[in-house]
């Protein structure tokens, strides 16, 4: 078992002949994920990488290939679109990698998946969703991975590669780790990915990566505290970080003092969650709490 | 991005939101005239991209000529500091000199994107001149909030809404619903992310205003607005930031003495949380994206190190699709093309580690290499020590 993607899972790759997509695509390939067509509007009838059909709609795709999710490397200005042209295909899962798309533009895609409940969307400006030994979707370096039993839910791509880096040297592997991204308005939040992994038997204890914005990790610690019995270790990054200033992704600002580390470092201890201050503890504390 | 007040005021004149006449001087003598055209009395206001301006004696009420000349004086060339410029200040550049109102209420408006509920919120409030955050914390029950509903954008109800809520009446109860409708309009006309006006006045004639407005805008989505594009100051932000940004980094200076160089924003923010914990101080956010190239690596360096505060570097690069041994070999490269002294801790984790970390060994150059993140940041807080002894 795992959640969202595993062997099962038949993809999609919306804007495969762009570099990122094509480069990401046979990345994707290689891992052994199920990649049964791609879309680039215009291009209908080409084959990538001579065996992969390409579509000029979600809806062709999805009605020759019988795809059921989607990985979107669209440039922003058009990744709004794309993020809702996969939703009325009717697509269970749609992953947006992109970074930089209009918050006002992802407002609209919030307000047009209401009516596609069936749909999940995981992103924008994330790594993606890996399920380790079945399938890998997104940019995320495959191979630091290992089939296990703990679940990741993060906002960040490179600090998740440190948590996997450290749980596989703490003997761990991953049941699914879910890059969520970094922007303010997100399709999967923490809660979402909490509730999945906590449903999931699989997954014995999950990792909580946050970062300063927002409310969305007190929201999480608030569903744990009643609802999680399996054990989590959280870090927040950016208890350094000044207020005012985007750190690095569009959602990491401390805005009229709120979303602080320290608050949300607050609200996930009193929920139970053992809450490392260093990014470097994360395997170890998991260790400690597992036995 | 940030712009001034008077620029804001522009952009709500254009959408049709009521704001006092006013003009922009950069000089004293454009101050007299303006003051001479817009008709005492007036009030001089310093353009800088933060607030508590009043309170730094930045703004000043002149009802004759002379008073005009005096405070353009004084405020233009000076110093401004304010609890949102930090002890240094900012040099004030410009002024705008705008017609006094005649005040009978100050009130608060302003429109976020609400992150938890995914919607554009308005936010209004009798106490106004206030700062919002106070009147959060102190008296919450005083703050209305709005949730506009996507799919149909402001209703004339909610604005009416508001208007009652701000206790206001007559005349200007229908201008009240009238400036908050337009107010809406340049939100989503412009892409903003906040609009604060505070104070919101209602004059004793029953017109309300926006006496001072302060804009944000979305960053991703300046390439459809060409013309707030333009309206960027850059006397207003950190040079090195300017810098950095021009070549596609991601940088932001902070107080420390340790640069510190990552691959990805969230680990760049925990890198520089580590430093901290290990007894470090960070110089720097520095995020050089997910590839690390030799180029990205070497313009990161040379941003890092004209900060004269630096006397250390850490460099933490999590190698995944892009390998351990090539970033090593940038990194080498880089540090050959710049002079420096600084001791440099280089950390390389992922694909080919070891490898990475052999190649920094061997370069002969002054590189601490290591593989572990604690142990990085205390190699690199290590190093401080050593200098400091």
């Amino acid at each position: 078992m795992s959640v969202l993607v595993d062997k099962n899972t038949k993809l999609v790759v919306q804007g495969i002949t762009g570099s990122e997509g094509a480069f990401h695509t046979q990345q994707m390939i290689e891992y052994g994920t199920n990649v049964v067509a791609g879309v680039t509007p215009g291009k209908g009838g080409q084959l990538f990488m001579d065996k992969i059909p390409i579509y000029n709609t979600m809806k062709g795709a999805v009605e020759k290939t019988g795809a059921n999710a989607s990985v979107i490397f669209v440039p922003p200005p058009f990744a709004g679109d794309a993020i809702m042209e996969a939703a009325e295909a009717g697509v269970e899962l749609v992953i947006c990698i992109t970074e930089g798309i209009p918050t006002f533009d992802m407002l609209k895609v919030h307000e047009f998946l209401k009516k596609y409940p069936k749909t999940t969307l995981v992103g924008p400006n994330c790594p993606g969703v890996i399920t380790p030994g079945e399938a890998k979707i997104g940019i995320m370096p495959g191979f630091i991975h290992k089939p296990g039993t703990i679940g990741i839910v993060s906002r960040s791509g490179t600090l998740t590669y440190e948590a996997v880096h450290q749980l596989g040297e703490a003997g761990f592997g991953q049941s699914t780790a879910i890059g969520i991204g970094g922007d303010p308005i997100i399709g999967t939040k923490h809660i979402d990915a909490v509730k999945l992994l906590n449903e999931d038997p699989k997954t014995e204890a999950i990792v909580l990566i946050g970062e300063i914005g927002g409310s969305d990790e007190e929201t999480a610690a608030a569903y744990i505290a009643e609802n999680v019995d399996k054990p989590v270790v959280a870090f927040i990054a950016g208890q350094t970080a000044p207020p005012g200033k985007r750190m690095g992704h569009a959602g990491a600002i401390i805005a009229g003092g709120k979303g602080t580390a320290e608050e949300k470092m607050k609200a996930l201890a009193a929920a139970g969650i053992h809450v490392v201050k260093s990014p470097a503890e994360i395997g170890k504390k998991m260790k400690e709490v597992l036995g | 991005m940030k712009i001034h007040e008077y620029q804001a005021k522009e952009i709500l004149r254009s959408f049709g939101v009521p704001v006092p006449e006013s003009k922009i001087a950069f000089s004293v003598k454009e101050a007299e005239e303006a003051a001479a055209e817009i008709g005492l009395p007036v009030v001089v206001k310093a353009q800088i991209h933060a607030g508590g301006r009043g309170k730094g004696g930045g703004v000043k009420f002149a009802p004759t000529a002379q008073d005009v000349t005096r405070y353009a004086n004084d405020i233009l060339g000076m110093t401004l500091v304010t609890h949102q410029t930090g002890p240094e200040g900012k040099l004030v550049k410009k002024v705008l000199i705008e017609a006094a109102s005649n005040i009978d209420r100050e009130l608060y408006a302003g429109i976020v994107m609400d992150r938890a509920t995914s919607a554009v919120t308005f936010m209004v409030s009798t106490e106004g001149g206030m700062e919002i955050e106070k009147v959060a914390e102190e008296t919450p029950e005083k703050i209305v909030k709005v949730v506009v509903d996507t799919a149909v954008g402001l209703q004339p109800f909610q604005a009416r809404q508001m208007a009652f809520a701000l206790n206001l009446t007559g005349d200007a109860f229908k201008n009240g619903v009238k400036f908050l409708m337009a107010l809406y309009k340049a939100y989503m006309g412009t892409d903003a992310s906040i609009f604060e006006i505070n104070p919101l006045v209602v004059t004793k004639e029953g017109a309300v205003i926006a006496l001072d407005a302060k804009a944000n805008f979305d960053e991703n989505a300046l390439y459809r607005h060409k013309d707030i594009v333009a309206l960027r100051d850059l006397d207003e932000e950190e040079p090195l930031e300017i810098e950095a940004g021009r070549s596609g980094l991601n940088y932001i200076k902070l107080e420390g003495n340790i640069g510190c160089m990552v691959n990805g924003a969230g680990l760049a923010m925990g890198t520089m949380d580590i430093i901290k914990l290990t007894g470090g101080e960070p110089a720097n956010f520095l995020d050089v994206g997910g590839g690390a190239s030799a180029e990205t690596v070497e313009k990161g360096f040379r941003i890092i190190l004209s900060d004269k505060n630096v006397k250390a570097v850490l460099i933490n690069i999590f190698g995944g699709i892009v390998r351990c041994d090539r970033v090593a070999k940038g990194v080498i490269e880089a540090i050959n093309n710049i002079d420096t002294k600084v001791p440099i801790v280089v950390r390389l984790q992922g694909t080919n580690a070891e490898e990475g970390k052999k190649l920094l060994e061997e370069s002969g150059m002054n590189i601490i290499a290591a593989t572990e993140l604690k142990d990085a940041a205390e190699k690199v807080v290590g190093t401080l020590k050593t200098i400091e002894a």
